[in-house]
């Protein structure tokens, strides 16, 4: 295989490494793919489609943050096709899950002109916030199912493997084994699903009751462990 | 009653014995199918032992569980019903048969009477379109269920009769029908076996991949690969460990094709299978069946013991180097494992989830290794092609679409079956000279190909079946689904039933099938009820592009093609309230 590929993105001739992918060829061409599930540290299950791009004389959209660049490869980042699924994709996340506290999602949601209330009055995921241990809640209310909480649950960080998912289709939603409490499950509380989460759906306990209104010396004696009171200094 | 929790632990560790030699993952679904079998659920503690003996996270046996339609994690009822709702089985009273069933047993769907004695379901399409409405009462399929003698469909009373199989050219069909299953010994009478003996004994696999890709075989599935060039790709791919994998997954709304291959003619998919191995250079295939078929799956088990039994199967078989053992496995409910490697992540043990391709199959497939997956139809054309050779193949059908076509027949039209016939014949003849014509009224439309099909009508009745001259009619061949709508029937019905199947059987993977069948669902139960709001016509139209364009499998991309294709026939059924309300409204 050749160690460098030429291809057009957006009528921009431009050369890359065999193996890149489209989302960092355009990148490279100065060309802004949007992306949801996408993370770097993550391995890239191309599902929320946002990144869908069109290349010339494919049946369907490419997912540019798994789809490699190919010689003479024809790439277009942001055409009317594209932004039809884009826009629609958007909306339709915005009718199903809260996600006012996705700042990003906000912004793309501007960038593609798209309708919030286009599918109003549709079914949404609503979920009870879920407040089973001193370190982070869930609310999965705010989840799009980007993933990313399993994935480094498992074999992309922590291989804890405290989470999957239950129900399938739109009732999918992350749990632990038979809805167990977290304080219960596999979780070592690392921390690391709350890092990756982009809607605010996994948040530190003590941010969450802040919100809420608590005062911080009552959230500080809420939050704090058993035997995790630090030894006087004589 | 279900046991109680450490008795059905040590019942289930001595069930899960079988595949402790497979441990691990693939070992997960058939323990959990056993544990379900056995105990109605899937219990808390049983799910944990299965966890620790195959040594799965617990968080992913509860995913798993909570994948597949036919694993429960709560009691369920010792006798479970499952009606089908699907469009062939509805428009035979499907869902009036489901209401009688539940007030009769005085309950609501999905729960179960007090007494756990019964529970009743929908179920999505069970493969017996063409003996609708059809029902499975626990383990047991039945066809022409009895609509108003709720009381005799709970005792699983049926009304069917033998299949019909027909048509003008009996060939994958010839020993299908008769209402008899063929023994090894009346299969090997018939020239069965002779194919692969013939092979093994005779040809190269080089030379059987070359005969396949001469005949121009293509896949049955709905995706018209080339199969010679599948198999040769594998045979071609680095590495000593390649797999067979036969799709017999079938569960496309309209489709009953392989379940009739499969019940009447298992040893002929079991050649197949063999000759894939062979040529691939492949030592083990995995004929992965829905659970919705049990007939199917008994008579498969009973013919790969005979086959293995009479040397056709297993090790150095017909006297050759050659070493194929044949696994059967079984679904659990999810119409998505029949995508290719959904079924591979199914038979790994984990929830049917699409993977990104590339890579390929061929090259990187079932445990990671090269494999050849394909559907039942295409493997049962094989040991014609390589018995009685490329040339003899291709005197049937077109240049461009040789050989034989199943098609299945369903919905109002006189004699529902299952029809084999040379590529080349026309809708017409078909549904009029062979299955006797609509039946109840005038033609209205056909659904073709399958839910994730399109609409015919009328005017396409002499498009010839072919595959160059259907794709200029812009209709998919998909896996022979003819469904037959008269005059008299709601098409919005039609098209808000085939939301339903895809609302529930998208795997929620992907936004655009995830969020897009749900949001199709809705827009088409208003559409049917007479709500229609100003604008759901450009809704559908952006939410059925957007899953076309930009869902991650197949079954998104399909997922609207049936309502785009209605939108483009008949744009005024999605019209607002009080305007065009004139046709198709009965």
């Amino acid at each position: 295989m050749a160690a460098t590929v030429t291809l057009q993105i957006d009528g921009q001739s431009i050369t890359v490494a065999a193996g890149t992918t489209l989302l960092n060829a355009a990148a490279m061409a100065g060309a802004t793919v949007p992306t949801i599930c996408y993370h770097e540290h993550c391995t890239a299950n191309a599902l929320c489609r946002l990144c869908v791009v069109e290349v010339e004389g494919a049946r369907v959209l490419a997912p540019a943050c798994v789809a490699s660049v190919a010689e003479g490869m024809r790439v277009h980042t942001r055409n009317e096709r594209v932004e039809r699924s884009r826009r629609t994709i958007l909306e339709m996340l915005h009718s199903a899950s809260d996600v006012s506290e996705a700042p990003e999602i906000q912004q793309q949601l501007d960038d593609y002109h798209a309708n919030r209330e286009r599918f109003g009055g549709g079914e949404r995921r609503e979920a009870e916030v879920i407040d089973d241990n001193p370190m982070y809640i869930r609310d999965y209310s705010k989840c799009i199912l980007c993933w990313r909480c399993v994935q480094v649950c498992a074999a992309d960080a922590q291989f804890t493997y405290a989470i999957n998912f239950s129900g399938r289709g739109f009732e999918t939603s992350i749990s632990t084994f038979f809805e167990q409490s977290l304080t219960d499950s596999s979780c070592v509380f690392c921390g690391q699903c709350v890092g990756v989460c982009p809607t605010g759906a996994l948040k530190p306990k003590r941010e969450w009751l802040l919100e809420q209104g608590q005062a911080p010396a009552d959230i500080l004696d809420a939050t704090r462990g058993p035997g995790k009171k630090r030894r006087e200094r004589k | 009653m279900a046991p109680t929790a450490s008795s059905s632990i040590i019942h289930l560790t001595t069930a899960a014995q079988p595949h402790i030699d497979n441990p691990g993952h693939s070992g997960l679904l058939p323990a959990l199918i056993k544990a379900q079998k056995q105990n109605g659920y899937i219990s808390k503690p049983v799910a944990a032992e299965i966890a620790r003996v195959l040594q799965v996270p617990l968080a992913e046996v509860y995913g798993v569980i909570e994948f597949y339609a036919l694993l429960y994690k709560e009691p369920t009822a010792t006798r479970v019903i499952r009606i089908c709702g699907d469009p062939a089985c509805a428009i035979a009273g499907g869902h009036a048969a489901l209401e009688a069933v539940c007030a009769s047993l005085g309950v609501s769907p999905n729960t179960a009477t007090a007494d756990g004695g019964f529970m009743v379901e929908r179920s999505p399409c069970l493969g017996l379109c063409d003996q609708a409405p059809a029902a499975m009462v626990n383990d047991m399929a039945l066809g022409c269920i009895p609509v108003a003698v709720p009381a005799a469909i709970i005792a699983a009373k049926s009304l069917a009769k033998p299949a019909v199989v027909g048509g003008s050219l009996r060939h994958l069909t010839r020993r299908c029908g008769t209402g008899a299953t063929p023994s090894l010994a009346a299969y090997t009478t018939d020239g069965g076996y002779s194919a692969l003996t013939k092979a093994v004994q005779q040809l190269t696999p080089a030379a059987v991949i070359a005969e396949l890709k001469s005949s121009g075989l293509v896949g049955r599935g709905g995706a018209a690969f080339p199969t010679g060039v599948k198999w040769e790709s594998a045979a071609n791919a680095s590495g000593t460990e390649k797999y067979i994998v036969c799709n017999a997954d079938e569960s496309e709304p309209g489709t009953f094709k392989d379940r009739i291959l499969m019940e009447d003619d298992p040893h002929a998919v079991l050649e197949g299978m063999a000759l894939a191995g062979y040529a691939c250079g492949a030592q083990r295939g995995y004929l992965y069946v829905r659970a919705e078929y049990p007939h199917a799956q008994q008579r498969l088990a009973a013919a790969i013991a005979e086959a293995a039994a009479g040397g056709y199967l297993g090790n150095n078989l017909l006297g050759s180097k050659f070493c194929f053992d044949i696994e059967l496995r079984s679904g659990a409910g999810a119409y998505i494992c029949g995508e290719e490697t959904a079924l591979f992540e199914s038979i790994e043990g984990k929830r049917g989830f699409p993977r990104v391709k590339p890579p390929f199959p061929t090259t990187a497939g079932l445990f990671g290794k090269p494999t050849v997956v394909n559907n039942v139809e295409t493997l049962c054309n094989v040991p014609l092609i390589i018995g009685a050779g490329a040339a003899a193949y291709r005197m049937h059908g077109t240049e461009k679409s040789p050989g034989s076509k199943l098609f299945c027949l369903s919905g109002d039209v006189a004699r529902p079956g299952l029809y084999e016939v040379p590529f080349g014949v026309t809708l017409r003849t078909i549904l009029d000279e062979m299955a006797g014509g609509v039946s109840g009224g005038t033609l209205q439309a056909v659904l073709f190909g399958g839910a994730a099909g399109a609409f015919a009508t009328a005017a396409h009745l002499d498009v010839p079946m072919t595959f160059e001259d259907l794709r200029k009619a812009d209709l998919p061949l998909g896996s022979g689904v003819v469904m037959v709508f008269n005059h008299t029937r709601n098409l919005r019905s039609v098209l808000e039933g085939l939301a339903h199947f895809f609302a529930e059987e998208s795997c929620g993977k992907c936004y655009p099938c995830q969020l897009g069948t749900v949001r199709q669902h809705e827009i088409l139960g208003r559409v049917a009820a007479g709500h229609a709001r100003a604008g759901d016509k450009e809704l559908l139209a952006d939410v059925g592009w957007t899953m076309l364009d930009a869902s991650l499998c197949g079954l998104g991309q399909t997922a609207a093609t049936a309502t785009l294709s209605a939108i483009k026939l008949w744009p005024e059924l999605f019209a607002p309230n009080g305007q065009a309300q004139t046709a198709r409204t009965s």
